[in-house]
């Protein structure tokens, strides 16, 4: 039994079904992230989570408690918001110290607590500035010092780093996950950046259409994906056509084994996933290299992306394209034009009906 | 000591900007930039004359004395005419009990249409701009029946004109307030109160009144000038408001009447410059870069 439980929620919004029956459950002190695509019902979940939406059927147990119908005031769930939330009106501090002041906490320890949660967030020689006095980044780090104020149950990230640039975007992710390690606060983080998911958890739901397609670790979500649905959207990935032929797939007359082709009867038509950085690539003289195990194409075209360079290969035979991560310094050996020999069979691919 | 050669001795010419051609067109865009701010100037100047000189005219006939030259009896007057006292006490009482009346009324129902009813917000703002499209007269014979009962329940002081003030400042009201709501995030705002522990009557005052409170100001500001300036529904339901006892006292003595008009004008106007002024954001004392 876990701490934060949703039992089979379903909710939707004027006929179109927001989450068709979600059951996730957290343990104390977990991160857990749910990720998709916009509309899979990953921020109504959380919502429903907050209180700020009332669920058709199921429920929200917290700690054993049926919350599903307490009112979002009443749940001491601490909650970062997409959109910049702090009120206007007050300073960060004053921002910080609101939920205490609602519980009526002395103005001492009120003062004490928001001091040690600018400090955490450090942001102390902030706490006199007004929202508009901050950047976006700090002014999220204060949304979360007053989330964390109140010590809530539960910790609700709604996409709170959606708003910021790339650079401050992944400094205040890193920040997250120290503050939730240190204070051990059971969150529910919500996001539909697949490398903030992965980063930052440690389990990961994928969602798709209102339900979860799979709840894993990071690493065995991105390495073994359950579903065609989550293979293609977390990380990139290669989907070459072909047909199944026992343990393998054939591809432009080619066998490559694939144990996972078993399954499906021999003949049919199946798509072969593979991720870019699981093909090995090697240049050949010109020549016919292509045979079971291995095939062969023409590099089109490279893109630089920092510490890989992401090639472009179209196989020889059927003319797909393939998307193939080779390490950036070894890329002077895959000029654009060669022909290179692709190697699939160092690891299992997936295989889905096509 | 050689002489510079002739390329060093032309360094004006040599860093002309290269549309040093470019000087006429200049010239051109300084001259049509003096004719429309001169444009300006004469337009703010025939507005002011036209606004400013019947309120010149108001003080020259409000400070005429007669063979005793000019002087300000009319204005001693109106604090020495128990009559009018007591309008002017009436006047700002109503204004301030419209006030209350409507932001208690207006600001948690426009709250409300905007978190949990938008569906319904165009209907609100209809009902809401009503009374402007319906001539007092008009609405005196649909509140009068209403008001036997007002005076019933109430008595017959002239402070019940409130009711029907609040409808009639309620299109000015509740397009400010609207507008207030609508510059912020409320739902945003309002559910990160909800979620620190704040129930709904908290949430809207410490969070949603404090954040739209240029609106309210504008909208409390607007009631005020209208309430100060109401004449037909006062006088069609017998009671006496200010603007009704200046009428009656123009009748008597025209110059206090002239100077008290003359000072609820100027009430009116400083209440509205003073509008442009309330609601404007402290100015943004450099945004902290990231660190």
């Amino acid at each position: 039994m876990g701490y934060l439980e949703l039992r089979d929620l379903e909710k939707s919004f004027g006929g179109v079904l927001a989450l068709d029956g979600l059951s996730l459950d957290l343990a104390a002190g977990e991160l857990v992230s749910l990720l998709g695509p916009s509309g899979c019902g990953k921020t109504t979940a959380l919502r429903i989570v907050a209180g700020f939406e009332t669920p058709d059927r199921g429920s929200v147990v917290v700690d054993g408690r049926d919350m599903t119908r307490v009112p979002a005031n009443r749940r001491d769930m601490g909650m970062v918001f997409q959109a910049y939330s702090l009120f206007p009106n007050m300073t960060a501090l004053g921002n910080i110290q609101f939920g205490l002041r609602i519980r009526e906490v002395a103005s001492a320890d009120r003062k004490r607590r928001a001091d040690e949660l600018l400090e955490l967030v450090g942001l102390s020689p902030h706490a006199g500035k007004y929202p508009h006095q901050l950047s976006g980044g700090q002014q999220q780090r204060v949304a979360l010092a007053r989330a964390l104020a109140i010590q809530p149950k539960i910790l609700l990230l709604d996409e709170p780093l959606s708003a910021l640039d790339a650079k401050v975007r992944v400094t205040l992710r890193d920040e997250i996950r120290r503050i939730q390690s240190e204070l051990g606060i059971t969150t529910l983080f919500v996001t539909h950046d697949q490398e903030e998911a992965l980063a930052l958890s440690d389990r990961v739901g994928v969602m798709s259409e209102g339900r979860i397609e799979q709840l894993d670790t990071p690493a065995r979500v991105y390495r073994e994906p359950a579903t065609p649905f989550v293979a293609q959207f977390v990380g990139v990935t290669n989907a070459l056509d072909g047909l199944a032929d026992g343990d393998g797939v054939l591809i432009g007359g080619h066998r490559l084994p694939a144990s996972a082709a078993a399954g499906h009867p021999r003949g049919a038509a199946v798509r072969l996933i593979v991720r870019p950085e699981e093909i090995g690539l090697s240049p050949v003289e010109n020549g016919g290299v292509a045979s079971d195990g291995r095939l062969a194409g023409t590099i089109v075209t490279q893109s630089f992306l920092g510490a890989v360079m992401r090639l472009t290969v179209r196989l020889e035979g059927d003319g797909q394209v393939l998307r193939v991560d080779v390490p950036s310094l070894e890329a002077e050996r895959h000029a654009a034009g060669s022909r290179v020999a692709i190697d699939l069979a160092s690891r299992s691919p997936i295989v889905v009906a096509a | 000591m050689t002489a510079p050669a002739p390329d060093a001795l032309a360094p004006s010419t040599a860093s002309a900007p290269p549309g040093a051609s470019g000087t006429p067109e200049r010239a051109r865009a300084l001259r049509g930039s003096r004719r429309r701010t001169m444009w300006r100037w004469l337009v703010l100047l025939a507005f002011g004359i036209f606004f400013l000189l019947p309120l010149v005219a108001m003080l020259e006939f409000s400070t005429r004395g007669g063979a005793a030259g000019r002087n300000f009896a009319a204005w001693r007057a109106i604090a020495q005419d128990p009559d009018l006292v007591s309008a002017i006490t009436i006047s700002l009482e109503l204004a301030v009990l419209t006030v209350a009346g409507m932001l208690v009324l207006l600001v948690p129902v426009a709250t409300w249409v905007h978190l949990r009813l938008p569906r319904v917000r165009r209907l609100i703002e209809f009902i809401c701009l009503l009374p402007l499209t319906i001539p007092a007269i008009v609405l005196v014979v649909g509140i009068a029946p209403i008001y036997a009962w007002v005076a019933y329940f109430f008595g017959e002081s002239p402070l019940t004109l409130t009711f029907v003030y609040v409808i009639l400042v309620l299109p000015y009201a509740y397009r400010a307030i609207d507008n207030g709501l609508g510059a912020i995030d409320l739902r945003t705002l309002a559910e990160a109160a909800r979620s620190l522990g704040a129930g709904w009557p908290t949430a809207l005052t410490r969070v949603v009144v404090p954040n739209i409170r240029g609106a309210l100001v504008s909208a409390s500001f607007l009631s005020v000038a209208l309430v100060l300036g109401e004449f037909t529904i006062a006088s069609l339901l017998n009671f006496n408001n200010l603007q009704v006892t200046i009428n009656l006292l123009g009748k008597r003595d025209a110059a206090v009447s002239v100077a008290v008009s003359l000072a609820s004008l100027v009430f009116a106007f400083v209440l509205l410059l003073a509008l442009s002024f309330v609601g404007r954001r402290r100015s943004s004392s450099g945004v902290t870069e990231e660190g």
